[in-house]
C-alpha cells in the first residue's frame, strides 16, 4: 500500500510536467530511490503500472536507481555506509547513528514524446 | 556513464553541465545527447519497443523520417513527496503563525491512541485549547469518542487510502479552526508505514507502541521510529501478564533513534500520564520560544532539533 500511495504521487508529478512541457506520452522514467527510503523497488514497479494504465505513463519504462545509505556516527564521528534502518555501524559496532542520505524519493528524468 | 541519463550502466548520475554525444545501447538504441541539454533519442524502428510503444501519432513533433522517431528526455528532479511537503510546510507555517502546537500521533491499530488521548484530555486542566483530528478509514467512531470529552474534533476518512497526507489536515485545519496558542492533536490512520513519510506539518511525531505488540516492532518499522521524537510505550498495566522484554523494547526503540524520548504509560491505570503531559508542555513551551527566536517557521524533525531533553522511564 505504500508504494501505490507513492506511485500515484510519481504519477502526479508527470502529468504535472506533460501539461507544463506539452507532451502526451511518457516512454521511460528515471526515479530515484533511497537505500533507507522504505520503498521496495519491486513493489513500486507493480505498483506504479497499476496507476499508470490508462494515462500518458502507460507502459512506460521505469528505471529505479538506487542511492546508498548513510549515516553520521557520533561514537566514530564519522560518516559510514548503512544498508538499512536499525544496523549497526559498520565501524565500531553501534547505533548512535544519525541518518543522512539514502532517505530521498525523486523522480530524476523522463523520455518524453 | 553517460552523465546526462545514466545510461550505460544501469546507474543514472543526472549531473551538472551539458555535453554532445552519441551512443549505442545494448538493445540497439542510439542516443544522441545535444549540448543544450536535451536529449534526442533515435530508434531503429521494429526494436527496443513494443507494439504499444510503436502507436505512433500524427503532429509536428513526429515529423520524422522514415526509421526514426523522436522523442526528448526532460529533467525533472523533483521529490516524490514535493507536493505533500509543500502543503506541510503551508500546515506547518498556518499553525506556528497562531501560535498552535500539533502533534502527529502514529501507531499500529490497536496500540491505543484515542484512548491515550481521551485520557490526556481528561487529566488536562484546561480543555478548551485542545483539539483533534481524527483519520481512519472509514466511521467517525474516533471523534465521537473525543467529542464525548467536550473536545472539538474533525474525523477525516481517508476512503482507501492509508495514511492521512498534509492536503487533507490543512482542509482539517480549516474547519477546526483551532484555537491560538492552543495544542492541536492529529491522531493517524493506525499504520507503522505510510503515516512515516507523509509530513503533516507537524511539530513532532509522537509513536504509541502497546505492551500487548512485539518489542521488535521499532526493528520491524525502524522508519517510523527514526521519524518520531517520543515513544509512548502504552497499556504497561498489562505488562506483568505479557512475555514483553521492556529493555529490548528500549534498546530496539534507540537504535533506529538514539534521540528518542520513550515514557511508560497506561491509558486506563493513567500511570505516566503526569510525564507525559509534562514532556508536552515542556515541548509546546520550547517550540514556541524557537518560533519567538525566528520569524521562520519551524521544522523540529528528530535528528535536527536537538529541542528536547531524553526522558527516562515513568518507573
Amino acid at each position: 500500500m505504500h508504494e501505490m500511495a507513492l506511485a500515484e504521487e510519481v504519477l502526479q508529478i508527470v502529468q504535472d510536467a506533460a501539461r507544463r512541457e506539452g507532451f502526451r506520452r511518457v516512454r521511460a522514467l528515471w526515479l530515484e530511490i533511497g537505500q533507507l527510503s522504505s520503498v521496495e523497488p519491486e513493489a513500486m514497479r507493480f505498483c506504479f503500472e497499476a496507476v499508470a494504465r490508462d494515462s500518458i505513463a502507460a507502459g512506460a519504462r521505469l528505471e529505479i536507481v538506487a542511492a546508498a545509505g548513510a549515516a553520521w556516527c557520533d561514537e566514530c564521528s564519522e560518516s559510514v555506509a548503512l544498508a538499512a534502518l536499525g544496523d549497526a555501524c559498520p565501524r565500531c559496532g553501534g547505533y548512535r547513528l544519525r541518518v543522512t542520505g539514502g532517505t530521498l524519493m525523486r523522480v530524476r528524468q523522463l523520455e518524453a514524446e | 556513464m553517460c552523465s546526462t541519463c545514466g545510461c550505460g550502466s544501469g546507474e543514472l548520475g543526472v549531473e551538472e553541465g551539458t555535453h554532445a554525444h552519441a551512443h549505442r545501447h545494448a538493445d540497439g538504441t542510439v542516443h544522441a545527447h545535444d549540448p543544450e541539454g536535451g536529449l534526442v533519442h533515435v530508434h531503429a524502428h521494429g526494436q527496443a519497443h513494443d507494439a504499444n510503444s510503436l502507436e505512433h501519432e500524427a503532429g509536428p513533433a513526429h515529423a520524422h523520417a522514415p526509421g526514426l522517431s523522436p522523442a526528448r528526455m526532460l529533467r525533472i528532479e523533483q521529490d516524490i513527496l514535493a507536493k505533500n511537503d509543500s502543503y506541510a510546510a503551508g500546515n506547518r507555517s498556518s499553525l506556528s503563525e497562531r501560535g498552535i502546537f500539533a502533534l502527529n500521533l502514529v501507531s499500529s491499530p490497536g496500540a491505543g491512541k484515542t484512548a491515550l488521548l481521551v485520557k490526556t484530555i481528561r487529566s488536562l486542566g484546561d480543555r478548551s485549547l485542545i483539539c483533534v483530528i481524527e483519520g481512519d478509514q472509514q466511521t467517525s467512531h474516533d471523534a465521537e469518542r473525543i467529542r464525548a470529552t467536550d473536545v472539538r474534533a474533525v474525523q477525516i476518512n481517508t476512503g482507501r487510502g492509508c495514511h492521512l497526507d498534509a492536503h487533507m489536515v490543512g482542509h482539517a485545519i480549516a474547519q477546526l479552526d483551532p484555537p491560538h496558542h492552543g495544542i492541536l492533536m492529529i491522531e493517524n490512520v493506525g499504520n507503522l508505514v505510510c503515516p512515516a513519510a507523509f509530513d503533516l506539518g507537524e511539530a513532532h511525531k509522537v509513536v504509541v507502541l502497546s505492551v500487548t505488540e512485539g518489542e521488535d516492532k521499532p526493528l520491524k518499522y525502524p522508519d517510523m521510529f527514526r521519524r518520531a521524537s517520543l515513544m509512548l510505550l502504552n497499556k504497561i498495566d498489562l505488562l506483568p501478564h505479557l512475555e514483553f522484554d521492556l529493555e529490548r523494547c528500549i534498546a530496539y526503540a534507540r537504535r533506529t533513534n538514539p534521540g528518542l524520548a520513550i515514557i511508560c504509560v497506561s491509558a486506563q491505570t493513567g500511570e505516566g500520564i503526569p510525564e507525559w503531559l509534562a514532556w508536552l508542555e515542556q515541548a509546546a513551551d520550547s517550540a514556541r520560544a524557537a518560533r519567538n527566536e525566528t520569524a521562520a517557521p519551524q521544522h523540529c524533525g528528530p535528528a535536527e532539533s536537538g529541542l528536547l531533553p531524553e526522558r527516562s522511564l515513568a518507573e
